[in-house]
């Protein structure tokens, strides 16, 4: 992470300006606009179907904009896609893990993938309740624990931003209490997080606000 | 020059632009092909070999030169709008596939109709013009099939974009190979290469035939982008205006 | 700016081929099942045409490219699919490796899993169709060169259908006019080995035209998906 090199901690920013967005006869946002720095978060609050989803691919740049920009660091991310990408880390709908593969193995494409920091794997796992887990198709594991898994994925990418949609989904109480406390951590350490969460989330930190109808 | 080109690419000046240019261009197109069918039909001399039956050139050979200058049409605009994110020009791409279509089909059958007194059947699998012609049909249907599968019409427009595309770079190779299996087996050919020169009084009205369906392909291409945009732009305030003209802004 | 954690270019390539020929192993139905519909295919034609020697050694050529071309179509519809389903096509989209090296990658497995082993198993459905010898080699280079193209091209019909509902016969409707010109350079340059002329035009066009579509699929293809997983 960009906080992590060198003796300077440097400062990542992220913003987006005037992002419409269009689906068929639908307009589902207008002119939004943001601005985030190191150790905050941005969280997209709205009722299921108001285009929260929409709004988080559309800054990961998964969804096309009618109109808007969002720069990374100060560089159009059309233009610095690829520095855009190295930076980040997804955590969608769907935990984009092969079932036929174990663990290992799957974590072990991700390594392919994106740069990704395994020297304290078997201490993350543990915390994350994967321990004893790593050998079986990931097909087998329940809904909560492959949730886990992708949270291992968030944890070991050397990423400055997250990106999370419902990060919550499928998760029991102690789950959900680690997703805030990982997100915790990763913010005091100068990560930042976009996320969008129809449930409310409280943070020891400076969390921006976009309200979507 | 350049606030010509953005204007053309705004769709309410578009729309009245076209609408002022297709009165023209169908006028045009009308006086060249009456010419070039009355020359073509009745005053241009019998072919020395085939009589009076290959006057169905006078509609196969602009209706196959349409067919293809109609996909490069499509292939050119379905490129401005994917790399330059212009709306209209994936309107016009989605204009010109139907036209195109019909242009190749009408090309199939007049071919097929040319051949049979030649060939002794209504089709040829040997004449490359026809098999070509055929595939290209194929891609057009492709494309429209492409089109109306998906929903959302700005993803079905790049989605497409990238098929012309594709279309596009695969078509000379089509062509080429097309010819070189013909050319193993020999048959006979609707268009001999380098055949005895074209009279004056048969060239004339082809040319003209040739130049009345391209303007009438442009006619008919801007009627129907005009029906697209105003499709796509149905919540804009200038379609309100023009629909609702008693409304106040 | 440096970007000390940009990975390195071909470790996505390599992992993705790794990982789908690690999925073919642990599901050997879907590489077999585009190998039994080839030699199934290839076996309709006899038994609908008659069992005459020479109408057989004259039309296996072409039987055999067109029941490679079925046999690749069927199983490019569930390139993307798995992919797209559980959401590691989004992820691929959004790693810092360059997605047509990924597609590319894509491409290179689905090869390695239908096309290869469909190239092995042809002078066996060669033998049947009284193919002489001398055009079983030229057969299995044509098919070799014509698989790579067909897995290539086939990339895009697949990265452009993908999450489509009737994904299938639509594939078939995109790719087959698009893949025209290597059946016919393939077939035919295999019915002239099989008569002793010469077979050099052929192969150097098929040569050609896979050179061509592994510059060019790969990016039309990384196109395609980022447009249909919108």
């Amino acid at each position: 992470m960009l906080h992590k090199r060198g003796a300077a901690t440097v400062t990542a920013t992220l913003s987006g300006q005037d992002l419409t967005l269009i689906r068929g006869d639908r307009c589902l946002f207008q002119d939004l606009k943001f601005a985030l720095k190191s150790g905050e978060l941005l969280l997209i609050e709205g009722p299921n179907g108001s285009g929260k989803t929409s709004l988080l691919r559309a800054i990961a740049g998964l969804a096309n904009l009618e109109e808007g920009r969002i720069a990374w660091n100060n560089t159009s991310v059309k233009r610095g896609r690829q520095d855009f990408h190295a930076d980040l880390v997804w955590m969608g709908h769907q935990p984009g893990f092969k079932g036929d593969l174990t663990l290992v193995e799957n974590l072990r494409f991700e390594a392919g993938l994106r740069t990704m920091i395994t020297s304290a794997a078997e201490h993350q796992l543990i915390r994350l309740g994967l321990a004893g887990l790593t050998d079986i198709p990931f097909r087998a594991l329940s809904a909560g624990q492959q949730r886990r898994v992708a949270l291992a994925r968030m944890l070991m990418a050397e990423a400055a931003l997250w990106l999370m949609d419902e990060p919550f989904t499928n998760l029991d109480a102690a789950g959900q209490q680690l997703v805030i406390e990982l997100l915790q951590e990763h913010l005091q350490s100068g990560g930042m997080c976009v996320m969008a969460s129809h449930r409310p989330v409280e943070l020891e930190a400076t969390v921006q606000r976009i309200t979507l109808r | 020059m350049w606030t010509f080109l953005h204007k053309l690419s705004s769709p309410p000046h578009f729309y009245d632009l076209a609408a002022r240019m297709i009165p023209w261009l169908a006028g045009s197109a009308l006086l060249l092909i009456t010419y070039g069918t009355i020359a073509g039909l009745f005053f241009a001399p019998p072919d020395y070999q085939q009589g009076d039956s290959f006057r169905i050139i006078y509609v196969h050979v602009p209706a196959a030169y349409l067919s293809m200058m109609a996909y490069a049409v499509l292939a050119v605009s379905a490129g401005i709008g994917l790399i330059w994110r212009i709306k209209l020009a994936h309107a016009v791409a989605a204009g010109a596939a139907p036209l195109g279509a019909w242009f190749t089909f009408l090309a199939l059958v007049t071919g097929s109709i040319w051949g049979r007194p030649m060939w002794g059947t209504w089709w040829e699998w040997g004449d490359p013009r026809l098999t070509s012609e055929l595939i290209l049909l194929f891609l057009y249907f492709g494309y429209m099939a492409l089109r109306a599968a998906i929903d959302d019409t700005a993803k079905a427009d790049r989605a497409s974009a990238v098929l012309a595309l594709a279309g596009a770079v695969n078509l000379p190779i089509i062509h080429f190979s097309v010819e070189w299996w013909s050319s193993l087996h020999q048959g006979p050919t609707l268009i001999r290469e380098g055949g005895p020169a074209i009279a004056a009084e048969m060239l004339w009205p082809l040319l003209a035939m040739i130049l009345g369906f391209s303007l009438l392909f442009g006619a008919l291409l801007l009627a129907r982008v005009r029906t697209e945009v105003l499709i796509r732009e149905r919540r804009a305030k200038w379609v309100r205006k023009l629909v609702y003209p008693e409304e106040t802004a | 700016m440096n970007a000390p954690h940009l990975p390195r270019m071909f470790d996505g390539l390599v992992a993705v081929i790794r990982r789908d020929l690690e999925l073919a192993w642990r599901r050997p139905g879907d590489v077999l099942n585009p190998l039994f519909f080839f030699a199934i295919v290839s076996t309709l034609f006899p038994l609908a045409v008659g069992p005459d020697a020479e109408q057989l050694a004259l039309n296996g050529p072409g039987v055999l490219w067109v029941a490679a071309l079925l046999a690749a179509l069927l199983s490019l519809n569930s390139l993307f699919l798995n992919d797209y389903e559980d959401g590691s096509l989004e992820q691929m989209l959004l790693s810092p490796q360059p997605l047509p090296l990924l597609a590319l990658a894509k491409s290179m497995s689905h090869w390695l899993v239908s096309g290869l082993p469909l190239v092995i198993l042809s002078p066996l459905i060669a033998m049947s169709f009284q193919m002489p010898a001398r055009a079983t080699t030229v057969m299995m280079l044509t098919l070799a060169l014509g698989t790579v193209s067909f897995s290539l091209l086939g990339s895009i019909g697949a990265g452009l259908t993908v999450g489509l509902n009737r994904g299938n016969a639509l594939l078939s409707l995109l790719i087959l006019p698009l893949a025209m010109p290597v059946l016919i350079f393939g077939a035919r340059t295999v019915s002239l080995a099989a008569a002793d002329d010469a077979v050099s035009a052929g192969l150097y066009f098929l040569g050609a035209y896979c050179m061509l579509a592994l510059t060019l699929a790969p990016f039309a293809t990384a196109a395609a998906l980022k447009i249909s997983n919108e």
